[in-house]
């Protein structure tokens, strides 16, 4: 059981500035109970960083429609840098099939692509949230 | 002898064969199902002479060429002369895009784009952008050497371009030096600086150079006045609906937003000393064409006559030439799904047809593949293709607004004109565009709308094949995908850095001292913008002194 709502990061990273799809997706989270950070795009990876610390995120959630994908990796080393292994990193928008895989090994949990139902994306938070938590209870432990 | 099926003209008996008809047609159909377009009007089963009849034609529709224009701006529309093919193209290096560029001329393109990287937006250089993003979306413009690779062997002084060129306008001014380099005189440059409009980047795309508002108005205004001084086959304005609609404005919000942004832009104009019959006829309209065929037609027409009554009688323009609506048609990559891509380019077709009928003059069809990523060379030649069979196989363009005198088209037009009249109600009752975009309502209208939008697709009420019904087992993407040759890319920023390294200092830091002074006073801004390119001076440094000057701006999120 999740003892206070899910804590999510809604941003963009990178050039791109067109921002419907994470306006859209950060309202359907905040209509599912989950607390949401919501930023403009344009954010450099450090105050991503920064923020997903401060606010004490279980999910980083990557609008991408140009290409902003492709640094994504450096966005997930750089959180595991800051010690933040526990937050699990997603992604939605434009993202060709053959360049997933890449991500997905980069340690990025989940891609989204257009045509995702705003059913999939909750409860795929909800369970990342909820898997971001137990690791870092884990590594808290240890 | 024929048949005679309408003898009964006179209204009181048409009302009576309709109510005949209604009474069959509910009784067959059952409960019928409510239909509204994505503007929220509600759309009947049929339309006839009792929703539009032919008393008002002079008054609302005239001739082709007569205002206010519903049924064309020019009194031959595309019968004389079809749209401007304009590809909207960008990627890569200067010399990928030119040998991109040439292709499409090649293949029937009759004017070209220019879409910068998008690392241009950041306001930064190539040398301080991360290589993986370089090049994906937008060509490597920052000099005008840039400028000179990617037009070689483009003649300038024949072709009409388009620059994706947001306030201060610096790839414009790159275009002027290739322009001075080349001995073309500024009065042959033709074409259009086709995202000019700086509040429609600020509430919808972002994709602007984070000028403070203030910053921008003032470089925009001072922009008109130059071109309309120096460069006066130019387009100085292009008023951007698409953006509003990509970010989720419903049609006709979109055609009311723009329109009061096309009033905000006169005015600030006029009350910088400029003549409205000066201005007016330079100015342009770039849309989005969505696939909700009858409602974008509708949108097109309503548009034009709004506009036409606007000029004449609210800014006192005599000119005809200023009454005149002329738009750009992008066809809607949002429509367009990643799920079967093969799909788009029979919905890049629906679309484009909209925007034929709806009366462009300029049209960009996407690429099948741009849900996926910047388009190929073998999509970027379907899209063209599409084009070219539309008007000749087709016959498309034959008769001249063939949808006009249709009872539903005209109704829907009345309608969609009502709606967009009401949105520029709200706008004008908020003090104008520029004070509405402060007080968040245009950001707050096109989110609701978008999150509205979504909420249909997902319920259901609004169908996308492959995406919420008719969906593939499973789902094969055998698309090729753009990527720049990154080490092509390293090659650029290492000539673009010892081009840097090469240029005559002293001249640089005068110039952009006088831009600085200029920002500060009363000269003309862009003036300098341009003598600052011309000697070398970088869209990075441009873009970093006029926000030290000007004011950073970070756009306002609304929820």
């Amino acid at each position: 059981m999740m003892g206070y709502p899910e804590r999510v990061l809604v941003t963009k990273i990178g050039f791109d500035g067109h921002d419907r799809g994470s306006r859209v997706v950060a309202a359907y989270l905040r209509d599912a109970g989950m607390e949401v950070i919501y930023t403009p795009p344009w954010q450099e990876i450090a105050a991503v960083v920064n923020l997903a610390l401060q606010e004490d995120v279980d999910v980083v959630g990557v609008s991408s429609l140009a290409t902003d994908h492709l640094i994504l990796p450096e966005l997930v080393g750089a959180l595991r840098e800051a010690g933040l292994h526990h937050v699990r990193v997603i992604v939605g928008g434009i993202i060709p099939q053959n360049e997933q895989p890449e991500l997905i090994s980069a340690g990025v949990s989940a891609v989204f692509n257009p045509g995702a139902t705003s059913q999939e994306i909750v409860e795929t938070v909800r369970r990342l949230a909820q898997e971001a938590r137990i690791a870092r209870e884990a590594a808290e432990i240890a | 002898m024929m048949t005679k099926f309408h003898d009964n003209a006179d209204a009181r008996n048409l009302q009576a064969s309709f109510d005949d008809w209604n009474a069959r047609y509910e009784r067959e159909i059952g409960r019928d199902r409510a239909v509204v377009n994505r503007s929220g009007i509600e759309v009947r089963p049929l339309y006839t002479p009792l929703d539009w009849s032919e008393d008002r034609y002079a008054d609302d529709l005239g001739m082709p060429g007569e205002p206010p224009y519903t049924r064309g701006i020019y009194n031959t529309m595309h019968r004389g002369r079809t749209w401007t093919q304009r590809q909207l193209i960008g990627l890569g290096t200067p010399q990928d895009y030119n040998q991109r560029v040439r292709m499409l001329l090649q293949q029937g393109a009759t004017a070209i784009s220019l879409l910068p990287c998008n690392s241009g937006f950041r306001g930064i250089d190539c040398d301080e952008s991360p290589i993986p993003l370089l090049g994906t979306c937008g060509t490597v413009v920052n000099t005008v050497d840039h400028m000179d690779a990617a037009l070689d062997g483009v003649p300038i002084d024949r072709i009409s371009t388009a620059m994706n060129d947001p306030t201060p306008f610096t790839l414009f001014a790159f275009l002027l030096g290739v322009a001075k380099r080349r001995g073309v005189p500024f009065d042959k440059i033709t074409g259009t600086a086709n995202q000019s409009d700086y509040i429609s980047h600020y509430v919808a795309n972002h994709m602007f150079y984070r000028l403070s508002q203030p910053g921008a108005r003032r470089v925009f205004v001072d922009h008109v006045k130059f071109c309309r001084e120096h460069v006066p086959n130019w387009n100085p304005v292009s008023v951007v609906g698409q953006h509003m609609q990509q970010a989720g404005a419903t049609p006709a919000e979109t055609m009311g937003l723009t329109l009061s942004t096309a009033i905000q832009y006169a005015e600030d104009c006029i009350n910088a000393g400029m003549d409205p019959d000066n201005i007016l006829r330079r100015f342009t309209f770039f849309f989005d064409i969505s696939i909700s065929f009858f409602e974008e037609v509708a949108k097109f027409r309503a548009g034009r006559r709004i506009w036409a009554r606007i000029a004449r009688d609210r800014f006192g323009a005599k000119d005809p030439r200023s009454w005149r609506f002329k738009f750009h048609g992008q066809t809607s990559g949002v429509d367009l799904t990643q799920q079967q891509p093969l799909n788009n380019i029979a919905r890049v077709t629906a679309q484009a047809i909209a925007g034929i009928f709806g009366g462009l003059q300029s049209m960009h069809t996407d690429g099948f593949d741009e849900a996926l990523a910047c388009p190929t060379e073998a999509s970027a030649r379907i899209a063209v293709a599409t084009q070219n069979i539309l008007r000749e196989e087709a016959h498309l363009c034959d008769v001249i607004d063939p949808l006009g005198g249709s009872y539903y088209v005209e109704a829907l037009t009345n309608e969609m004109e009502e709606k967009i009249l009401e949105v520029m109600d709200v706008i004008e009752k908020a003090g104008g565009m520029y004070k509405a975009v402060d007080a968040g309502i245009v950001q707050r209208m096109i989110g609701k709308s978008a999150l509205a939008y979504q909420n249909r697709i997902e319920s259901g009420a609004e169908k996308v094949v492959g995406v919420n019904c008719y969906q593939a087992e499973a789902e094969v993407q055998e698309v090729e995908t753009y990527r720049p040759d990154r080490a092509a890319m390293e090659a650029q920023v290492a000539e673009f850095r010892a081009f840097k390294a090469a240029r005559d200092k002293r001249a640089v830091s005068a110039a952009l001292d006088d831009l600085a002074r200029a920002a500060n006073g009363s000269e003309n801004v862009y003036e300098k913008v341009v003598d600052a390119a011309l000697v070398g001076v970088t869209h990075g440094e441009i873009i970093a002194c006029l926000r030290r000057e000007l004011g950073f701006g970070h756009p306002q999120m609304v929820a």
